[in-house]
């Protein structure tokens, strides 16, 4: 469904009554050329890093090159720019549908809530198939996500902490009791695979989920209205005609299979979901049809530049993305804490 | 009413001493009381420092949610420690005298814990939520940040740090257990000391003065008690959030009043007698693989959970 005509010219034409969230501001090209610059450039040099030395002279008469480029370095670039993007993604719809500005799928219990569901679906049926354990890692997110929807709806909206807060607390809750099958059944170093996200073992045949993970995210684009007026509440979405609960599961379901894709594909990466959809918001307000192809590709720029580091920082050895990216993103989150008013969202 | 409190559980800690001590236990006996004993203590001993430093850090924050690991102080003693073994590399680790190198951390630690929870602090009274989110991020950037060190460490290096820091209530270094409960006992001696000092400071900055209490110096002697107890817990068994937060929920509870008199003892046995009944229970009846730790990080961060819910954030 989307935003019925009528109701599009009302906003328009009614400066006084627009809802802040949904002015548009001017747009212009400077800043997106520039960011399509760096964008190429950054994927270049995520193309050209590495162990093996690859120059562009050697790819039109090196086979060898050509297929470590066409096995390795491509697939992982785009499994990051893919993650990066769909990540970001997520974590803006997530802070609409649970209206705060501080969470995001991986420090909510998402992410934990699918490392769970892979971990009970590894135990209790062993020889499943790669699908199987999808569908029961998503399942397991979605309930996970669930619990956590409900239990922030009883907290009181003037404490805009405690939601955040509320999450961190609940995502390590699930996230302990994986690890404690784990611990039990000695599944420690898979779950550890699942919980620190990095992105080494990316080749060609072990990362195409992520297309689909990519692609549901950038469905959302098409309800990016319906998304916008979730973020204004409950009663307000009514009032508009939207259907609340239709658009809350359907959020629901696209943050909860992307997580769980990325999680089962390249593991966890914490804080992408709230760093990103913060600078956009700061900077090009709510409206989600105007912000979310920024957040998209703002969010696959900063994880592919962490990935750079991750690979650069100690090489020839990598250090797992998810702990640059951690330390970044727990650096900016506290910044966010400070800047703001204590009572100002 | 407070006394018999006490006294029923003391009787429950002795009676769980004398299961853990006995519980399954074939052979030599005086092999069996000094192996097992000398865990024991070591339990008892780490038990009690997270216990009441945390019970001191919820009285000078004026609230019953924080704790010292929460707002990420032992994450900082990890870091700490990495950084050390960062800079003096491998070999210059461990030619340090324990003694010494443990003194630089605890200076640093107290130091630090002054620096960053004594302005958070101040925060935390006007603006909780805030504070708690503040004190898990910073835990967080401390861990990315260890974790980030770690791994530009030499691996084999790395392994002496690991055995330091990685321990557990099963693996507890016993190494240390010497000159750690002296340094325990020392801390625990000065926090009773001060135990009425600390029934007023519980009412706030204004009040505290007013009742003649120099506060502000008083904040300072605590926190250093505190980084005290964390830096040496930390050393003993390791990183664990929520198991003061356990404890100190379970008091107030239990023991009716205010009086620091009753509840830093309190905190003492409730903690022995989780972490001794726990580990007995672990390790002698249940034969689970998990560490006792896993699951009081579990159950602690339901209880955690719980009380934000109830709104039991004062």
């Amino acid at each position: 469904m989307t935003l019925s005509a009528p109701l599009q010219t009302h906003f328009q034409n009614d400066g006084e009554t627009l809802p802040p969230v949904l002015a548009c501001r001017p747009t212009n090209a400077m800043p997106l050329i520039a960011a399509i610059l760096l964008a190429v450039v950054l994927c270049i040099l995520s193309i050209f890093t590495g162990v093996a030395d690859i120059n562009i002279a050697a790819l039109f008469n090196d086979p060898q090159a050509l297929w470590l480029l066409a096995v390795s370095r491509l697939p992982r670039t785009l499994a990051v720019v893919l993650t990066g993007g769909s990540l970001a993604i997520c974590g803006l719809i997530m802070q609409m549908l649970a209206r705060n500005k501080f969470v995001e799928p991986t420090t909510a219990g998402t992410g934990q809530g699918a490392a769970l569901g892979i971990i009970v679906i590894t135990i209790m049926a062993p020889q499943a198939s790669l699908t199987v354990k999808m569908l029961a890692a998503i399942a397991a997110a979605l309930c996970s996500t669930a619990i956590f929807l409900a239990l922030i709806r009883r907290l009181p909206t003037d404490q805009p902490f405690l939601v955040p807060l509320v999450g961190l607390v609940f995502g390590g809750f699930v996230g302990a009791i994986a690890t404690f099958i784990a611990y039990q059944l000695d599944l420690l170093q898979y779950q550890d695979v699942w919980m620190n996200g990095e992105f080494s073992g990316v080749m060609l045949g072990r990362y195409e989920m992520l297309w689909f993970a990519a692609a549901l995210s950038f469905a959302a684009y098409f309800i990016a209205d319906q998304f916008t007026i979730i973020g204004l509440g409950k009663d307000m979405a009514l009032n508009l005609g939207l259907g609340y609960r239709q658009i809350m599961l359907l959020g629901m379901t696209i943050i909860c299979v992307v997580t769980a894709l990325s999680v089962v594909t390249v593991g966890m990466i914490p804080f992408v979901g709230l760093v990103v959809p913060n600078i956009a918001s700061r900077m090009m307000g709510d409206n989600l049809r105007a912000s979310l192809p920024w957040v998209a590709g703002l969010g696959a720029m900063m994880v592919l530049a962490s990935d750079l580091i991750a690979r650069l920082v100690r090489y020839p050895y990598e250090v797992p993305v998810s702990v640059v990216f951690g330390i970044f993103g727990s650096a900016f989150f506290l910044w966010l804490l400070f800047s703001r008013p204590a009572h100002a969202r | 009413m407070p006394a018999r409190r006490l006294l029923v559980m003391a009787a429950v800690l002795l009676v769980a001493c004398a299961a853990y001590l006995s519980w399954g236990a074939r052979g030599d006996w005086a092999f069996i009381l000094s192996f097992r004993g000398t865990k024991l203590a070591a339990l008892i001993v780490t038990g009690t420092a997270i216990a009441v430093s945390t019970k001191l850090f919820q009285t000078i924050s004026g609230n019953r949610i924080l704790t010292p690991s929460i707002m990420g102080f032992d994450a900082l003693f990890v870091l700490l420690e990495t950084t050390l073994l960062f800079a003096l590399g491998g070999f210059g680790y461990t030619m340090l005298d324990p003694a010494i190198r443990f003194a630089v951390t605890l200076v640093l630690m107290t130091l630090a814990a002054i620096l960053l929870f004594g302005t958070l602090m101040h925060g935390a009274r006007r603006d909780l939520h805030r504070m708690i989110l503040v004190g898990i991020i910073f835990g967080v950037l401390f861990r990315s940040l260890s974790s980030l060190l770690a791994r530009m460490i030499d691996p084999n290096e790395y392994a002496v740090l690991q055995a330091n820091l990685f321990a557990s209530f099963n693996q507890i270094e016993l190494d240390l257990l010497g000159i750690s409960t002296v340094l325990i006992v020392v801390a625990l001696f000065a926090a009773w000391r001060l135990r009425d000092t600390l029934d007023a400071m519980e009412l706030g900055r204004e009040i505290a003065i007013n009742l003649g209490i120099d506060y502000d110096r008083h904040v300072l002697v605590v926190l250093g008690i505190i980084a005290v107890l964390v830096s040496v817990a930390t050393a003993l068994v390791g990183p664990v959030v929520f198991f003061g937060l356990l404890i100190t929920s379970l008091a107030y509870q239990i023991m009716p009043g205010f009086r620091h008199r009753d509840h830093l003892i309190a905190n003492g046995l409730l903690a022995g007698i989780v972490l001794v009944a726990g580990q007995t229970l672990m390790e002698r009846v249940f034969h689970l693989h998990t560490p006792l730790s896993v699951i009081i990080e579990m159950l602690g961060g339901l209880a955690f959970l719980i009380l934000i819910l109830r709104g039991h954030t004062r």
